[in-house]
């Protein structure tokens, strides 16, 4: 069971961060949902790779034994700077909108309905 | 080795790498002059351009191009451990879609955006839409379809926001990225899936794998669902169309039209992953990875909301943008109506060919016309906007007076979109009308009606925008510049009326053929 832990937490991070994405009215708790999503797809392929008793992929001058698995690592790397990109966006575009509307509740800043 | 040949073999790496390039030196070259972006932009979008021709040709002539990037021959791990791109004819199809696309939209924007500052910005975020979307329509490694996803959506979300002086833009902006963030999270996760169960990235690799594990396990029933969902969001499908039509109608003109190219990118992932992961099939003992039945329900269904609900809001709209935003998510349903019968009958060769082989060519040709008479529609729409400076169609009228060849160019796009003989919209649609009445006579009543719908919604359009009494003071024509960007669209649209079987054989039988295994081919 607890070997499993890691992506049990994984998924509630998703859920989490989709719920709050759902349930806040906050534009910036949106993105902090958002950012809990992505924590939670990291930590999934991180623990996806991971062997018990591993030691670091690098080959060179390695003192033997199994290793993690490199691969996971390096999605894990890319999809954190994807993160970042996509969070400082996200908060970009919120302090444009409010300059332009006073607000960073997502039920008054709508003016686009129909 | 020949150049040719060279050339041949790399075209698919250098059609993503050229615009890449042009991306970053695009602001460099911007502190020469404000016209220096445009045409460094321009050079490497038609060289990208250029690069599809050459794929293209091979990809027809001698089956499907496999690039293997830093791999020498002899290595001892296996080509598909690396980043492999895969090119077979879909993919190719798709291609030639951005390929005219962005340079119709490229030149379109050198007038349209000549009034704004901050052009350098505009044009390597263009070039990076469509780095997205070659690089979605070309890799074979499902993590770098996550990251070209991630790509293009970004580009795009400032390119909406292009217009600073807007609240609305912004605004349209976010909901857009907040729905693709979360979309590529749980694209994330699915490739996790896969690489947890088979150790692997590579989706023709997947397949195999899961072929030899004896099909599709619950787990990777779970990774389709997250797919389905994800690239249905991207194509702008019904259930997740909310930030669709927002984000359509804030964009500058030209980027709609692209925008409607890089939407698509998401339909090719969503046929690409459930023909070739899901629907793989081992011919030795005929079996299926999953049967698909379900699955092509699910996309008809998908289809059919689409359709309906799409062509129903457009017709309440009032702003052209916002309204032909809504016939985008309408047409997208034929597409998806299309080809979703193609997967539901996917594991009954019989069946498939009877008519499951034209609702797939029907829903594929149908991809590239709406690229085509769309993204004409929305040039033109831009160029009302340019001159008349409102989208409300209430407050436009009697602009055809002057803008006499935008009004010409809307009338094909509309009369293309309608699906009135012998425009090309009319071929696809039949080819599909015809296919699918066999399949579910009631499915086909329900895509002719809403052909009549979109029709009536356009003839309103035509009214209230180009009819009328001769304003006071009556705009003149666009600039050249965005008429020879509607230009080279017309050209190819009224090409692909005349001339329809020709593009259906060549063009797109060979994706067809890509997609489902047993037909053999490229």
């Amino acid at each position: 069971m607890l070997w499993q832990l890691p992506f049990i937490v994984s998924a509630l991070l998703v859920i989490i961060g989709l719920y709050i994405c759902i349930a806040k009215t906050n534009l910036i708790k949106m993105v902090m949902g958002v950012s809990l999503m992505e924590s939670g797809a990291n930590l999934f392929l991180v623990s996806l790779g991971y062997r018990k008793g591993g030691i670091a992929p690098i080959y060179t001058s390695s003192p033997g034994g199994e290793m993690v698995m490199p691969t996971p690592q390096a999605l894990t790397l890319t999809s954190i700077v994807i993160g970042v990109a996509t969070t400082a966006l996200m908060l970009s575009f919120i302090v444009m909108m409010y300059k332009h509307y006073r607000t960073c509740d997502a039920r008054k800043a709508r003016r686009l309905r129909g | 080795m020949s150049l040719w040949d060279f050339i041949g073999t790399h075209s698919a790496i250098l059609a993503v790498a050229f615009p890449l390039l042009g991306a970053f030196l695009t602001p460099v070259v911007g502190r020469l002059g404000e016209k220096a972006s445009r045409y460094v932009s321009f050079f490497f979008l038609s060289l990208a351009s250029l690069m599809v021709a050459f794929m293209a040709v091979r990809v027809w002539d001698s089956g499907p191009l496999v690039y293997t990037l830093g791999y020498r021959s002899g290595s001892s791990i296996p080509q598909f451990f690396r980043i492999q791109l895969y090119v077979d004819g879909f993919g190719v199809f798709m291609a030639i879609i951005m390929a005219v696309v962005s340079l119709a939209v490229c030149m379109y924007s050198w007038a349209f955006v000549d009034r704004y500052t901050g052009q350098e910005k505009y044009y390597t975020l263009l070039q990076l839409v469509a780095v997205g979307s070659y690089g979605m329509v070309l890799t074979g490694d499902i993590f770098n379809l996550f990251v070209f996803f991630e790509i293009s959506s970004m580009a795009l979300c400032g390119l909406v926001a292009f217009r600073t002086e807007r609240g609305e833009s912004f605004e349209a902006a976010f909901k857009y990225m907040l729905y693709s963030t979360i979309s590529g999270v749980l694209l994330l996760f699915a490739v996790g899936i896969f690489y947890g169960e088979y150790d692997l990235l590579n989706m023709r690799a997947i397949a195999e794998a899961m072929s030899s594990a004896g099909g599709a396990s619950v787990l990777d029933k779970i990774a389709l669902g997250l797919l389905v969902t994800v690239f249905s969001l991207k194509a702008g499908s019904v259930p997740m169309h909310m930030p669709t039509p927002d984000a359509y109608s804030e964009a500058p003109g030209g980027i709609s039209a692209i925008f409607v190219a890089a939407s698509q990118a998401g339909l090719y992932a969503l046929f690409r992953t459930s023909f070739t992961i899901y629907g793989h099939y081992d011919p030795i003992s005929g079996a299926f990875n999953l049967d698909t039945y379900t699955l092509g329900w699910i996309v008809i269904v998908l289809g059919i909301l689409s359709m309906f609900i799409g062509v129903t809001m457009a017709l309440v709209q009032k702003d052209i943008k916002r309204l032909m935003a809504y016939h985008a998510i309408s047409q997208t349903g034929y597409m998806f109506l299309g080809v979703g019968v193609g997967i539901a009958v996917l594991s009954d060769p019989v069946k498939m060919a009877a008519f499951g082989v034209d609702a797939m060519r029907g829903g594929i040709f149908h991809i590239i016309n709406h690229a085509l008479y769309k993204g004409l529609l929305f040039l033109t729409a831009g160029a009302v906007f340019y001159r008349a400076q409102t989208r409300n169609l209430n407050e436009m009228h009697g602009l055809g007076h002057t803008m006499k060849y935008t009004m010409v160019f809307f009338m094909i796009g509309a009369l293309a979109i309608a699906g009135i003989p012998p425009m090309n919209g009319f071929s696809s649609k039949l080819l599909i009308y015809e296919s699918v009445y066999q399949f579910n006579p009631i499915i086909a009543a329900i895509a002719m009606l809403v052909s009549v719908l979109t029709l009536a919604s356009f003839v309103k359009v035509f009214y209230s925008a180009f009819m009328g009494p001769r304003p006071e003071n009556p705009p003149e024509e666009v600039p050249p510049s965005m008429l020879a960007g509607m230009t080279i669209l017309v050209v190819l649209i009224l090409f692909f009326s005349l001339f329809p079987g020709l593009i259906v054989t060549r063009i797109v039988d060979p994706a067809v053929r890509a997609l489902v295994p047993y037909l053999g081919g490229v």
